[in-house]
């Protein structure tokens, strides 16, 4: 924590980076924050924990603020798994931002089944084992079509249509949002129609998904969103060998539609 | 330079009390995030507190009284739509009597301000016509 502290007080004071995003520990909650140059003591207050946040989000809002700012980012395995997808759909300028890698513990890997609990690069702390296997994927793979239909049914139909899902998403940065595309789902009317509403928004994810989390974890319904777009990413990855938020090059299968510009900046 | 920091508040819709963060970035409200370690909601908001930031900046938004003038509705000072609102209840109440009156208080409000209509309604006014927007 202290050598993750000094590297972002180095950067900042530096120069390096204009601004770099983390949890800051204020009134006894943790929660995004931009540390700057300016305010330098600040830092002491900068927390890493269990409790996550859609960091990679923010820094496409402030990003977006001022393109020209170098940004740093305290990121996780996830946080630069969506950073690296975020810029190859072109919504970053990736050379500027900076990652300041924090290695998930054994528990927290655990807990999230998380398949690369650490960043690729600028590590603090030790690598945990990634947790490859989800009981609740495959006792899902197990079970009939039939079965398997209606027990998602049954999870959808508790939905509330709070769109906590694709707000907290940090792949969800298209300006206009097919779940508000009156063409497709009825607007302004809960609940929403299931399936369509919740496969829309599955498939939309299917190559940008990259398994964070944060969704399943802002359902006030508790339906298990993860466990649909693992097998969205799962598909993607067997049938046409790319998995989203590994590497910030190239294309997934949905961008060679069209003129290739397909889930690139204008989003859909 | 470019400044964003969250606010920590409790959702202004309804009596839940949900706990959330108000993100602002060079000193405007740009969106909310469910506090992910309040006990209440655990880093969860419906769609309206998902929403409760829109109406800060919005251009539709009432920042001054509106009265009816000669059909037409004028936005006014707070004294005189407080004098307007306290001569027509002191008529209506004393030519009709108390009963004609009735408050809806709100979900929205604290606590102490719910007391306080509860109060100006039966102490002040004379009646037991007090309800809250819940039951609307």
């Amino acid at each position: 924590m202290g050598s993750l502290r000094e590297a972002i007080r180095k950067a900042l004071t530096a120069g390096e980076v204009a601004g770099v995003v983390g949890l800051i520990l204020e009134e006894g909650h943790p929660r995004p924050h931009l540390f700057t140059k300016e305010a330098i003591d600040e830092l002491e207050r900068l927390v890493v924990g269990d409790v996550r946040y859609p960091l990679a989000g923010v820094l496409l809002k402030i990003h977006r603020s001022d393109p020209e700012a170098r940004l740093g980012i305290v990121a996780r395995g996830c946080d630069e798994r969506a950073v690296l997808e975020l810029d190859r759909n072109e919504q970053l300028n990736g050379e500027g931002v900076v990652i300041f890698g924090i290695a998930c513990t054994q528990e927290q890997a655990n807990a999230c089944q998380c398949a690369q609990p650490y960043p690729s690069s600028h590590l603090f702390g030790e690598r945990a084992a990634p947790v490859s296997d989800s009981e609740r994927f495959d006792r899902l793979e197990s079970l009939s079509k039939e079965e398997r239909f209606q027990y998602w049914m049954d999870q959808f139909g508790k939905c509330i249509k709070c769109y906590g899902c694709r707000n907290i998403c940090p792949m969800c940065f298209c300006p206009d949002c097919v779940l508000e595309d009156n063409d497709l789902i009825k607007t302004g009317n809960i609940p929403p129609e299931v399936p369509i509403f919740h496969l829309v928004r599955a498939f939309h994810m299917a190559e940008r998904c990259v398994d964070c989390g944060l969704c399943e974890e802002a359902c006030p319904a508790g339906i298990p969103l993860r466990t649909l777009y693992k097998k969205m990413r799962n598909v993607v990855t067997t049938q046409f060998g790319f998995t989203p938020g590994i590497t910030k090059e190239g294309k997934g299968p949905l961008q060679y539609l069209g003129d290739g510009e397909f889930g690139k900046q204008e989003g859909h | 330079m470019i400044n964003y920091h969250t606010v920590y508040t409790t959702c202004p819709y309804c009596g839940t009390g949900c706990g959330m963060l108000l993100e602002v970035m060079n000193g405007r409200l740009v969106g909310v995030l469910p506090c992910k370690t309040n006990s209440i909601n655990q880093g969860k908001l419906c769609i309206k507190g998902w929403s409760a930031h829109e109406f800060v900046h919005s251009p539709e938004r009432l920042k001054k009284p509106l009265l009816r003038k000669d059909g037409r509705l004028e936005e006014v000072e707070w004294d005189e739509a407080l004098s307007f609102i306290a001569s027509k209840l002191k008529a209506i109440t004393q030519t009709h009597g108390p009963d004609s009156f009735a408050a809806l208080s709100s979900a929205k409000c604290t606590n102490e301000e719910n007391y306080l209509l509860q109060k100006f309604t039966r102490a002040v006014i004379g009646t037991n016509n007090i309800d809250h927007c819940a039951r609307l």
